[in-house]
């Protein structure tokens, strides 16, 4: 039985890691929880729970940044953006329903950590591009500043980077600075019906070799279509393939019309307004084809002309099935959670299509606990990307074995 | 060399000088090794002149396999090394070492692989940053980071510095337009992360190596992402009867949900200057300008022009003019991206500083600069990437009068240290490198510094890649790795547990 320790000021939090270091003693660390049951499985005796630091506390909307504590909810962030018709451009996405745990709950701190984006990732950037700043304990528990609250910076190492994505494995962040920017007028998505997966890839990359700014990029399989919660994607009855516009009204039509006249060749050619959309692209970004079921769910990143070929593999694996994000770039796979949860198949896969990585996002703790959650990385990267994590946590006190490198 | 203090150069090392160039030509053919006097002082500086240093020798390996054997071989033997592109870089990331042998990349030249289907382009580091551009241009593709120098500096350079451009504020700086490299590290191991896929396996490597300055591993590879040119692009002039006017309307422009892709300032005596070079047609009687251009769609490009206008009016701008063809687009350009040497015609000498403030603190920033202008005796003119609040200040000088590069470098420190004490930073887009070294203190805390250290270390444990950059004192690995612990001393008895 784990105890939680729920620090209520940064400063408590440094005591907490000194506790820890001088006692020997590892911390799960944890935003709002809503991530736990990613990554490798790893248990401690005791849990840093940083819930208690909550709250934004600068937000200066001509500036282009917001400022919070680790454990404000992404929610209440979004609700003061939207406010100011701002956004978080990397589109953080919800996985709550996909693990298992509750929707719109999770902490900005844990998306960073994760450095989780959504379908405007090709775009605009993933989360650890729009990362400016932090405050963050050591696993030596010293605190120590990385970046800066400017949206352009390139003094000293960019330790941002190396923090979004760490899992919690090198430092506890306290406060975190991100770049803002401002919402999109109007959303659309045109939709193209009926194609096969090589089809909806090519339409995809015609798209976005276009000038018309695509924001979104995904196909969906005719199996995984009626799950949406949008009518007029759940009553297709086939294949989707969506592409996503946004700016100013005038420039989306205008856009809109062009789209569909380049993509005439591939089919027939719908459009979903902006509250449709709104849900479609959320659905894509939270996986929530796969969430309400219990096969086990990989993330991979290939490159994006890889896509349905990796797809072609994936599927090889009995009663898998995937969909696309990115332009291809993204699969979401859902496999049945036995034996070794399709990874031999779909690293084989990524190997085969020319590299990249996957990431088992979900699946029962026992198989998580017997199979590698994240890629193999290359003696050469592992052995740096270990001596990295000394650097940072000497004594390994932060998230042992959460992540693919501190195993 | 004006108050800089490198590391002591190691008269052991040095006195090898022929023996480590004779081990050199067994790695790489004779020519590609520089000994002679007068060919070595091609090498003495980068783009930051004020500072000069004959390298120990110049080595310019043309494949991974001898850059490896190189840093093996200097590992092996306890010497440093000081990567070099093509030397454009502002703040001596590249200035040599007496002891050290200067690595310059120049020989990896080629573009390996266009990829239009998959969006990247995958060059050698030394490859310029515009032929990137070349290499795609005939697809209505382009590279969006775009410093000013991207007819010389090299792509490996720009990783290396993070290098930025006036593009940046919608497109990124280097480090947002990355997908892969491939490094070698000191002990001559060659890694390879990333590829044409996005986002990291592990720590992001890609995302820290980006900005290192040189400090962790040599750049062998480059993989980045290319974009579609916009489909048009039109710019829009807008003078102002003071700075802040001008800065208040940056600030709403952005407010109103525009972020234009390219937003740029200019003061009085840049306008000027620039103006007299160039003939971009700068109006000369207002005291700030503004160049503002939007890009994209044809529609969305006229209909933002009208509201940045409006919003320009609304805060007080007495001239407007926006560009009726593409040539005029490009003139208006051309007065900006012609301001340093418009600014070195006017002076004999000037230092460009670099330091990003947050924008609403513009007007407090400027007349400081314009108090310590009086105070120092030195004129200064100010360009100014607005949207994304980086300043470059152009100090005027001149350095055949005894002092002046001291009293500039004061100067320079002066406005540097007041961009940190309203909430910015050192460097938005030339890197610390020797230039700013001394000044970090100013902005990082001890354990800011060796925690940074700390990563240097996980790369080169002995120190020996680019030492004396970017860092005030170097640090022994083993003294930053040790821990103090204080064993019992927290209890934290307040804390809620459940």
């Amino acid at each position: 039985m784990s105890t939680a320790l729920r620090p209520n000021t940064a400063i408590e939090v440094g005591e907490i890691i000194a506790w820890a270091a001088a006692e020997d003693t590892p911390l799960s660390i944890v935003g709002r929880g809503t991530k736990t049951g990613l990554g490798n499985v790893a248990h401690t005796e005791h849990t840093l729970d940083l819930a208690h630091l909550s709250g934004i506390t600068l937000y200066e909307p001509e500036e282009l940044i917001l400022q919070a504590k680790a454990g404000t909810p992404i929610a209440e962030i979004e609700a003061v953006l939207t406010e100011k018709n701002q956004m978080l451009a990397f589109e953080p996405p919800d996985l709550g329903p996909l693990l298992g745990t509750a929707p719109n709950a999770g902490s900005i701190g844990g998306v960073l950590a994760c450095n989780l984006s959504g379908p405007r990732r090709f775009k605009a950037g993933a989360a650890r591009d729009h990362f400016l700043g932090a405050s963050a304990y050591s696993g030596r528990s010293e605190l120590f500043k990385a970046g800066g609250r400017v949206v352009k910076n390139v003094t000293g190492y960019d330790l941002c980077k190396i923090l979004a994505g760490s899992y919690g494995t090198l430092a506890v962040m306290t406060d975190v600075t991100v770049k803002v920017l401002p919402a999109p007028d109007k959303v659309r998505t045109v939709l193209i019906s009926g194609l096969d997966d090589d089809g909806g890839l090519h339409a995809m990359t015609q798209g976005l070799l276009s000038a018309l700014e695509i924001s979104g990029a995904a196909h969906i399989p005719a199996t995984l279509t009626p799950r949406s919660g949008v009518d007029y994607v759940s009553q297709s009855g086939v294949a989707l393939t969506a592409l996503r516009i946004e700016g100013p009204a005038g420039s989306v039509e205008d856009r809109c019309t062009a789209l569909r006249k380049l993509l005439s060749a591939y089919g027939e050619t719908e459009e979903l307004h902006s509250r449709n959309s709104t849900v479609f692209w959320k659905e894509v970004g939270n996986v929530y084809s796969f969430a309400h079921e219990s096969r086990a769910v990989w993330r991979i990143s290939v490159a994006p002309q890889a896509g349905a070929r990796a797809g072609a593999l994936i599927r090889t694996v009995p009663n898998a099935e995937c969909y696309y994000d990115w332009g291809g770039g993204l699969l979401w796979a859902a496999v049945p959670p036995e034996g070794d949860v399709g990874a031999s198949a779909i690293r084989n896969a990524v190997a085969q299509v020319g590299g990249g990585h996957a990431t088992l996002i979900r699946a029962p703790e026992d198989l998580r606990g017997e199979t590698t959650v994240y890629q193999p990385q290359e003696s050469g990267i592992a052995a740096l990307n270990a001596r990295l994590k000394s650097a940072f946590d000497p004594k390994g006190i932060l998230n042992p074995g959460r992540f693919a490198v501190s195993a | 060399m004006s108050g800089l203090r490198m590391p002591d150069p190691d008269a052991d090392v040095m006195a090898r000088r022929a023996e480590i160039a004779a081990a050199l030509r067994t790695i790489l053919p004779t020519d590609s090794i520089i000994t002679a006097a007068e060919s070595l002082r091609v090498y003495e500086s980068d783009g930051l002149t004020a500072y000069k240093q004959l390298p120990m020798i110049v080595a310019l390996p043309e494949t991974t396999e001898q850059v490896a054997q190189i840093l093996k071989y200097c590992t092996a033997q306890g010497i440093k090394v000081v990567p070099r592109g093509a030397g454009t870089g502002l703040s001596g990331g590249a200035l040599p070492l007496a002891d050290a042998i200067t690595l310059g990349l120049a020989k990896f030249n080629r573009i390996l692989d266009v990829d239009i289907e998959n969006r990247a382009v995958t060059a050698q580091p030394g490859v310029t940053n515009l032929a990137i551009t070349n290499a795609v241009e005939h697809a209505g593709f382009y590279y969006a980071p775009d410093p000013s120098s991207q007819i010389a500096c090299t792509i490996g350079g720009n990783v290396a510095e993070n290098s930025g451009g006036v593009h940046c504020l919608k497109y990124g700086v280097t480090t947002n337009n990355l997908l892969g490299l491939e490094l070698v590290t000191m002990d001559g191991e060659v890694l390879r992360i990333g590829g044409k896929h996005l986002d990291s396996d592990g720590y992001d490597l890609l995302g820290l190596i980006t900005g290192s300055e040189g400090l962790l591993g040599i750049i062998t590879e480059v993989t980045v992402r290319i974009l579609k040119k916009p489909a048009s692009a039109r710019a829009v002039l807008l003078g102002f009867d003071s700075n802040e006017s001008a800065g208040e309307c940056v600030g709403r422009i952005i407010a109103n949900g525009i972020i234009p892709g390219g937003m740029e300032m200019m003061d009085k005596p840049a306008i000027h200057a620039a103006e007299d070079f160039a003939k971009a047609g700068y109006p000369l009687d207002v005291d700030a300008l503004l160049i503002v251009e939007l890009d994209g769609p044809q529609v969305e490009v006229d209909e933002l022009l009208k509201r940045v206008i409006s919003v320009a009016k609304d805060t007080g701008a007495v001239y407007d003019r926006t560009s009726k063809t593409e040539a005029e687009r490009l003139k208006f350009w051309a007065g900006r991206k012609s301001a340093f040497p418009a600014i070195g015609r006017l002076s004999p000498d000037y230092y460009c500083m670099d330091g990003t403030i947050p924008r609403k603190a513009l007007p407090r920033v400027l007349k400081r600069m314009r108090e310590l202008s009086a105070q120092y005796g030195l004129g200064v003119a100010n360009v100014f990437h607005a949207g994304d609040g980086n300043l470059h200040p152009l100090i005027m000088y001149d350095a055949n009068k005894l002092g002046e590069l001291e009293k500039a470098e004061d100067f320079g420190s002066d406005i540097l240290k007041l961009c940190v004490e309203v909430g910015g930073v050192l460097t938005g887009e030339h890197g610390v490198g020797v230039e700013k070294r001394d000044l970090m203190p100013i902005m990082f805390s001890e354990d800011d510094l060796k925690q940074q250290q700390r990563v240097k270390c996980a790369f080169d444990p002995n120190s020996l890649l680019n030492p004396g950059k970017v860092f005030p004192q170097l640090h022994r690995c083993a003294e930053l790795g040790r821990l103090h612990i204080h064993r019992g001393e927290v209890r934290f008895p307040n804390l809620p547990r459940f």
